[in-house]
């Protein structure tokens, strides 16, 4: 049957009568609101309720537990979205600005997410005492650090690219900053961003489930959420509560995908800069489903034409600054006094630090650390290692069958958003039953969540080939090691380092989770730095947290540009051709 | 005809400079001085790096002179002025508004309300004949059409002068015909509010054919070389014989500021900063061959050739330049002449043909005997690019310093006077054939 939308602009049409497409927008539209408002008053009840830890294992508890869940999600998200187009714009527009606020945004990515968790959730809980609200914000806080910096960066990048010739037509029309920013700047970069969002959700969905049972020190927090009950279940030993959860894991998932991200994707499909027509259009059942349902249209118009009219006026607060590209302010020595002052207040905290942290670390906490950070680097590496040895050419092999890479990269890219977290349980289960060694048998773990975006990332370069090389490889009867040494292996060189930089990344941020697990009253201690600092958490011990983690960043941000960024800069050199 | 007081832009003493890697200034424009009449369609002609660009953006307000003023409406140009519109070669269009939206875009920055934008948005898109698009985004339209959008978009804003940057050169050579066609219409009717036009191009034909008055900028740094009134009737003919002579004054004029200012790289700096074209091996022996041929029979004139070839004057230029510094060839007036050395070159076997080549390049190009010598100078033969980098751009500016040490390198690796590995971004010694 084919279909036509019933506007036509500039021609006349008949409003037409409301449909059944109607009928299930509006349905959606309903049933949204009500579960948001429900989540928002449970976030915002009294404390006593969840002073107690009170999840029920029942599976009936779960949906209200997953709707919880959502909600924190979606608060990060609006939250890392703020920060973003603040944080971004500020290091785009200010070179001095940027000067603190990029190599800051560097440190910050590095530090492992649940280490910031300890840190706020006695701050924020001190700022609402007798409210749920605190607790929640420190977990929302958790995962808007698990978004907000690769989004930022996104944002910061498009900023410092967008195309000289739009930028020099948006000036040679004289658009205002606000003009500027809505009709230019955010449009541009909102491929890339959606694209880092996408990204961030699926290593949000793994602290949004750590974040919700957490105790640090005295302080015992369960936020009811799906976290909460895999939490539990683990104490009550429950293997079909664990089940359970991972279904309703999955659903929520499934959910958000299909109502939030995929009308996203296909939307943003008009910001993409290429002035060519796309091959493949993304399509969203959903963003299908409220542009046909003609009364909504009605609805809707009304508040598209608002936020045109926002977007499009001038706003301006400052009648008339002259343009020049960036703030240049004349005086080098102005610079001077900029960095020197920086670097002032950076000594001041450095010894501040050291001051508090001094009477309580001696060397061999350090030595510690630094030996725990060696038994979790080499983990890393062996994993990765056994990873690529893995799944390269298993990805190759989907990505040149474009059938059935169609139907595993959305596999790929499921298994890469679900958290692995919540199926330890049952690895940790088998590790208990059959008594193996938990320093060995726990590191697969590290790893579980993370191997995904290389299978994914292969199986896009392997399809990204280009046919023309394929052929000539054919021709020329390349074969075997050859074949993929000189064809397939640089081919695929790009995508895979893409791929490996998060693997490494996420199996860092895991391991803080999975060095160190429990079964009931059976604890398994893997040891290395992961283990270490979720000990020291356990234990309330701030200075011992935080050598822990300024150890895991020093390593992480080692690695990134010893080994990672070489390697990247290598892939893009070689593989270009001009 | 040159009163000051119908000058609509007045360019006065306009200096441009870049800094160098060294941090010293260098010059693009040079002491330009003209104004924008009105009434007229003014044509900015140039090779490229000539500046002519860059002149048209401190016009609009988008860049500020070094020295000197961009004077509008009695006031020097700080940032781009309201009556003031550019057209531009990309077209810059915003992908994510659809045609309506990118043409309201520069009404709304006015402050215009939306019904009021709307009305003259729709105007201007009825007027470029456009109708029927305006809900269409631009990656849904051809190169003509989207370059229409963009001539809708700076005609709403019913400009006084109305600037273009090549606006037809990214557009082929039927669909360019057609838009000048019915821009010409629309100016001849007096249709557009505009009163002036200023326009950039490197098609000589293009600007004969649409501009009152032309402006040849000569290269390193940007002067003027010469203004040449086109007093023809329109519409005009380009087979008319008063309208072939003007193209050929005008490529005469070119050739001549090349002649010169390759002769005077050669004296200075003992040549050594010469800037070579970007000529290709391949491109210059095509274009020797096809010389040698009937019915050129060894000479041509350059806008004979250009439309033979289907080249444009940018692209043709370089090689006939390219061949010119290797004596190959002999730029003359606006004509190419073999030399002998060039006609021999057509007679021999691949490897003869190399071997002519190479001497002439140890002859003609001191930069490539400068590499030649510095490697065999060196123990181990190696050197970095980098080297000859930063002694090329104490005298040129960066991007011609990088395509001039392209060039040479191209050129002498096919003379097989050097290796150049692109990884290590080394040149080395060819090891000698064992």
């Amino acid at each position: 049957m084919q279909h036509h939308t019933a506007a036509l602009p500039g021609g006349f049409w008949h409003r037409q009568p409301p449909n059944w497409r109607d009928l299930i927008a509006v349905a959606l539209i309903v049933a949204i609101i009500l579960l948001v408002g429900s989540g928002a008053s449970q976030m915002l009840a009294p404390i006593a309720a969840i002073h107690q830890p009170d999840i029920s294992l029942s599976p009936t508890a779960l949906p209200n537990y997953a709707l919880r869940t959502m909600m924190r999600m979606l608060a990060a998200l609006a939250a890392s979205l703020v920060f973003t187009f603040t944080y971004g714009t500020l290091a785009a527009k200010s070179r001095r600005a940027e000067m603190i606020l990029i190599p800051l945004l560097d440190v910050l990515q590095s530090v492992p997410v649940l280490g910031y968790l300890s840190f706020t959730v006695v701050f924020f809980v001190s700022l609402f005492p007798n409210r749920t609200l605190g607790v929640e914000l420190a977990a929302i806080f958790a995962i808007f650090t698990s978004q907000a910096w690769n989004m930022a960066f996104s944002f910061f990048q498009a900023l410092r690219t967008v195309p000289h010739d739009l930028d020099e037509a948006s000036h040679g029309f004289r658009f205002s900053g606000w003009q500027r920013f809505w009709r230019l700047e955010v449009p541009f970069a909102m491929p890339g961003l959606i694209w880092n969002t996408m990204m961030s959700m699926s290593g949000g969905w793994f602290f949004v489930v750590a974040s919700e049972a957490i105790s640090v020190g005295d302080l015992q927090i369960a936020l009811p959420g799906i976290g909460s009950y895999v939490a539990r279940a683990i104490e009550q030993r429950d293997l079909a509560a664990v089940g359970w959860a991972i279904v309703a894991m999955t659903v929520t998932i499934l959910i958000y995908d299909q109502l939030l991200f995929r009308p996203l994707v296909a939307w943003a499909d008009k910001f993409r800069y290429e002035q060519t027509a796309a091959q493949i259009v993304p399509k969203s059942w959903m963003s299908d489903l409220f542009h046909r349902a003609a009364y909504l249209h009605f609805a809707g118009d009304s508040i598209g034409a608002m936020t045109q009219a926002i977007a499009r006026a001038r706003f301006t607060i400052l009648p008339h600054v002259a343009w020049s590209g960036r703030w240049t302010l004349p005086s080098r020595w102005f610079d001077v006094a900029w960095i020197a002052s920086i670097l002032v207040i950076v000594a001041y905290i450095g010894w501040s630090l050291l001051q508090y942290v001094s009477p309580e670390l001696s060397w061999s906490d350090v030595a510690t650390a630094a030996g725990n950070g060696g038994i979790t680097l080499l983990r890393v590496v062996i994993l990765i290692v056994i990873a690529t040895a893995i799944w390269v050419p298993i990805g190759v092999a989907v990505g040149l069958r474009p059938a059935l890479a169609e139907k595993v990269q959305p596999l790929a890219q499921f298994l890469a958003a679900f958290p692995a977290n919540l199926l330890f349980p049952i690895a940790v289960y088998l590790i208990v039953r059959f008594h193996l060694s938990p320093m060995i048998w726990l590191s697969p773990l590290m790893i579980l969540g993370t191997q995904w975006y290389i299978v994914f990332n292969v199986i896009a370069g392997a399809s990204a080939f280009p046919t023309d090389f394929k052929e000539a490889a054919a021709t020329f009867r390349i074969h075997g090691w050859r074949w993929w040494r000189d064809v397939m292996l640089p081919g695929i060189f790009p995508y895979y380092v893409t791929g490996a930089i998060t693997a490494s990344g996420g199996a860092w941020n895991a391991s803080i989770v999975s060095e160190a697990v429990s079964w009931g009253p059976v604890k398994l201690n893997g040891s290395g730095l992961g283990a270490y600092i979720a000990q020291m958490t356990q234990a309330g011990d701030y200075p011992r947290i935080a050598l822990g983690i300024a150890v895991m960043s020093v390593l992480v941000v080692g690695m990134n540009r010893l080994l990672w960024r070489p390697l990247y800069a290598y892939a893009e050199n070689r593989t270009r051709l001009d | 005809m040159a009163d000051a007081n119908n000058a609509i832009i007045d360019l006065r003493k306009v200096c441009m400079a870049f800094a160098k890697r060294s941090g010293e200034p260098l010059a693009v424009l040079n002491d330009i001085s003209l104004s924008l009449r009105s009434g007229e369609i003014l044509g900015l002609l140039g090779r490229s790096g000539s500046g002519k660009s860059t002149l048209l953006r401190i016009a609009a307000g988008l860049i500020r002179p070094t020295s000197g003023d961009a004077i509008y409406r009695g006031a020097p140009l700080a940032e781009p002025a309201e009556g003031i519109a550019v057209v531009f070669q990309t077209f810059a269009l915003f992908p994510w508004l659809t045609v309506l939206e990118n043409v309201e875009a520069g009404l709304d920055a006015l402050g215009l309300k939306h019904d009021q934008a709307k009305q003259r948005a729709e105007k201007a898109i009825d007027l470029i004949a456009l109708d029927g698009f305006q809900s269409a985004y631009p990656r849904e339209l051809s190169g003509g059409m989207r370059q229409r959008v963009g001539f809708a978009r700076a005609l709403a804003v019913e400009p006084e002068v109305l600037l273009m940057d090549e606006p037809f050169s990214a557009l082929d050579v039927l669909t360019a015909e057609t838009l000048r066609t019915d821009f010409l219409d629309l100016w001849v009717e007096h249709t557009l509010p505009t009163k002036s036009v200023l326009m950039v191009t490197h098609n000589i034909e293009e600007a004969v054919l649409m501009c009152d008055r032309l402006i040849v900028l000569s290269s390193n740094p940007g002067r003027i070389a010469a203004e040449i009134p086109v007093m023809l009737p329109r519409p005009r003919n380009r087979l008319d014989q008063e309208f072939g002579n003007i193209v050929d004054n005008v490529y005469s004029v070119l050739t001549a500021r090349t002649i010169a200012s390759i002769g005077a790289f050669k004296q200075a700096h003992g040549g050594l900063a010469q800037p070579l074209p970007r000529a290709s091996v391949n491109r210059m022996n095509g274009l020797i061959a096809i010389l040698a041929a009937p019915p050129y029979n060894g000479r041509a004139e350059l806008d004979t050739l250009a439309s033979a070839l289907a080249l444009k004057v940018d692209d043709l230029f370089p090689i006939a330049e390219g061949l010119h510094i290797l004596e190959f060839a002999e730029l003359q007036g606006g004509a190419l002449k073999l030399t002998a050395a060039g006609k021999v070159s057509v007679h021999s076997d691949t490897d003869g043909r190399k071997r002519l080549f190479k001497e002439h390049v140890l002859r003609f190009v001191p930069l490539t005997t400068h590499i030649c010598r510095v490697l065999h100078e060196r123990e181990g033969g190696r050197a970095p690019r980098m080297r000859f980098e930063v002694e090329l751009e104490d005298h040129l500016n960066h991007h011609d310093a990088e395509r001039t040490l392209r060039t040479a390198t191209a050129w002498g690796r096919y003379a097989e006077l050097f290796a150049y590995d692109d990884k290590t971004r080394a040149f080395s010694i060819i090891p000698a054939a064992g």
